[in-house]
């Protein structure tokens, strides 16, 4: 029982790992640097797509994403009982 | 009051505050030397991790690189700021969950051997050392520039407050030294930003400036760029000339070597709890991001400025060009400085600046009667002359002169606890007298910091000709030597003793040697590089710069394929990396 509650929680923490890093990657090195030119094409105000992710919004996705991961983790740490007090 | 009045008057209560708040946080045993004994809070913790990973390069150097690179600046950008996304999910919480004093403690237990814990401390001291002679150069730049003192006497004024805050306060007093620090660098960077961003477009926001229109123009800021560098022989602002490959990969080895970097990681051993790690982790680059999203808006503003002052009329004509005779006192004081400097070659008595290095544009030059680029414009010095050029009040430079030397001071100060750390948790207690007291492992880690205080400053006083370029070996070490030890310490229970040494050490001696081979690092002495540091040379096209991507994979691989061949870590090693995984030990839940 213990050790199939620890392989669960394990897993469950992975997933969640697994799902923050594909959006860190997409939105860094995807829309930053190996799709740039095609997203360049599109305008959003001032900025270019592509240019505005490599010097601005890949920043804004990282730090969002950490609060993500740690407001679920948080949930997923109570659910399985392994909460600090 | 003179600016020089003023600026003192800023700096000196700057130093003020640091030795009041050392004062009052100073260390009274070990746990609050190394880990300012685990009771700081989240919010505070991510204040002192951004100071503390935001040094002299990020807060004077960085938004210069950018106005002078363009696209190809964001490498930086991205590469220093999703390192944390990295360390937040990958290391932080479950090193918190260790519990320990240092990094190489923790390579040291999981891999239940001496011999990985020395080579995670020669890792370790040769990173932050790199680190710690830049920082100790900056103060005394900056102190040379705004104080008018020799940098010498700036470098030695930068030691001594160093010194009394990190020896008498330890962790405890760097952390909330930092927090101050953080408030002041914060406050000089974005100041000047926000006064430049209404000049320019009248938007008083940085971030949305960067994409607004230029005041009266009804052209965007950034299309504007792209027009006025192209019709100067430059690269498009908005585009890169780097290869694919090669942005890439310097991001990720910036990005991974920061998630790898021990003085950043042993901040979140100062937290109470497990998920305080994490999202103080968030907090960190929220205050980050802050100074990093305002970079490249600073970048491209302080670039179209330097332009329109040079080139105040159109491209090709007669009088197209700023009048030497009539350039701004900004221009004269930093000329004194050597850091711009001009040479009037085609002897018209007018400032040219252009890319003279473009063939195609070299018809277009020779046309309008230009004899080659006259002007040189040290890229350190955007930020600093900045507030200058848009011509800022005298209070503003002051604050852009403190927030520069509590940048370099809050980086330089952590560089050196970890360093001291090294020496006197992991070398002298964990390796040479394991059963030294309580006390004299605190004495030995104050006159350790002392030590260390004296080789940076002697390394930033003359610096050996390397500094410059170590730290992008900096980065490339972190990256291919101790980040996948202890990722896979954490992640892979099978790996084991042999497996982490031999990857670490293949990813460190294969960077180096490639980094050897192409810029010449300590072998230069006896000769120059071995290799032609250019783009057809490199391995997969990837620059010297990136390659720690390429010994991060080694080190993995290595590490992985070592440890399948060779016996299991013993069973209490695997139950230790059971608990790592939990914030809360399951046997204690359960029972």
């Amino acid at each position: 029982m213990h050790e199939d509650k620890r392989t669960a929680y394990w897993r469950a923490n992975l997933r969640l790992v697994a799902f923050c890093l594909g959006i860190w990657f997409v939105c860094s090195y995807g829309f930053g640097v190996l799709f740039v030119e095609q997203l360049n094409s599109i305008r959003v105000g001032g900025f270019r797509l592509g240019f505005w992710f490599a010097q601005q919004g890949s920043i804004y996705v990282f730090v969002l994403l950490i609060f993500f991961y740690a407001w679920r983790m948080n949930r997923i740490d109570r659910q399985y009982d392994v909460h600090e007090d | 009051m003179s600016l020089q009045f003023m600026t003192y008057a800023v700096v000196g209560s700057s130093f003020a505050l640091y030795i009041g708040i050392a004062f009052w946080s100073r260390a009274r045993n070990t746990g609050d030397f190394y880990i300012a004994g685990r009771s700081v809070s989240p919010l505070a913790n991510g204040m002192a991790t951004a100071a503390d990973w935001m040094s002299a390069a990020s807060f004077i150097s960085m938004a210069g690189l950018i106005a002078f690179l363009g696209y190809d600046g964001s490498v930086y950008l991205m590469g220093w700021t999703g390192g944390y996304v990295l360390l937040a999910l990958l290391l932080a919480p479950y090193l918190r969950k260790f519990g320990k004093f240092t990094v190489p403690e923790f390579i040291a237990e999981r891999y239940y051997s001496k011999t990985a814990r020395i080579v995670a401390v020669i890792c370790l001291i040769f990173i932050s050392f790199t680190y710690v002679a830049g920082q100790m150069r900056g103060v005394g730049i900056v102190f040379s520039r705004f104080l008018e003192v020799d940098v010498t006497v700036g470098l030695l004024v930068g030691m001594g407050v160093v010194f009394i805050y990190a020896v008498l306060g330890g962790m405890k007093g760097i952390t909330y030294t930092q927090v101050a620090q953080y408030c002041v660098l914060i406050f000089a960077y974005t100041v000047p930003a926000i006064f430049i961003a209404i000049q320019i477009t009248d938007n008083p926001i940085p971030q949305l400036a960067f994409g607004s229109e230029i005041t009266g123009t009804g052209t965007a800021l950034l299309d504007k760029l792209d027009d006025i560098v192209t019709s100067l022989g430059f690269h498009e602002y908005t585009s890169g000339t780097k290869s694919k490959i090669d942005v890439f990969c310097i991001t990720m080895a910036l990005m991974v070597g920061t998630a790898g970097l021990p003085h950043v990681i042993v901040r979140f051993f100062t937290v109470p709890r497990v998920r305080d790690a994490r999202i103080s982790a968030g907090y960190a680059l929220l205050f980050i991001a802050i100074l990093y999203t305002t970079a490249p808006a600073v970048g491209s503003m302080a670039r179209y400025n330097l332009i329109n002052t040079i080139q105040p009329g159109p491209v090709g004509a007669v009088d197209g060009n700023l009048e030497y005779e009539a350039r701004p006192e900004w221009f004269r004081t930093w000329q004194r400085t050597g850091l711009v400097q001009f040479e009037d070659k085609n002897g018209d008595g007018r400032v040219q600046y252009y890319n003279d290095a473009n063939p195609d544009f070299a018809d277009r030059a020779a046309k309008y009667g230009w004899r080659g680029n006259e002007l040189t414009v040290d890229r350190d010095i955007m930020v600093l002359a900045n507030p200058e050029i848009a011509g800022l009040p005298n209070w503003v430079i002051a604050l852009v002169a403190a927030g520069g030397i509590a940048a370099a001071l809050s980086t330089a100060a952590g560089l050196l606890l970890v360093i001291s750390a090294a020496v006197s948790h992991d070398l002298i207690k964990g390796i040479f007298v394991p059963n030294i007291s309580e006390e004299h492992e605190l004495l030995a880690g104050r006159i350790a910091a002392g030590l260390a205080i004296v080789v940076a400053g002697y390394l930033g006083f003359d610096p050996p000709g390397w500094v410059a370029q170590v730290v992008a070996f900096a980065f490339g070490l972190a990256a291919a030597s101790l980040f996948p030890v202890i990722l896979l310490g954490i992640f892979f229970k099978r790996v084991n003793k042999y497996g982490a040494i031999a990857g670490m050490l293949t990813g460190l001696l294969f960077t180096y040697g490639y980094i050897e081979y192409f810029k010449g690092l300590f072998l230069k002495w006896a000769g120059s590089p071995w290799g032609d540091n250019v783009a057809a040379h490199w391995l997969f096209g990837i620059s010297p710069e990136g390659i720690g991507v390429i010994g991060m994979c080694l080190n993995f691989a290595v590490a992985i394929a070592v440890s399948y061949l060779t016996p299991p870590p013993p069973e209490r090693i695997q139950r230790m990396v059971d608990d790592l995984r939990v914030p809360r030990n399951f046997d204690e839940a359960e029972l």
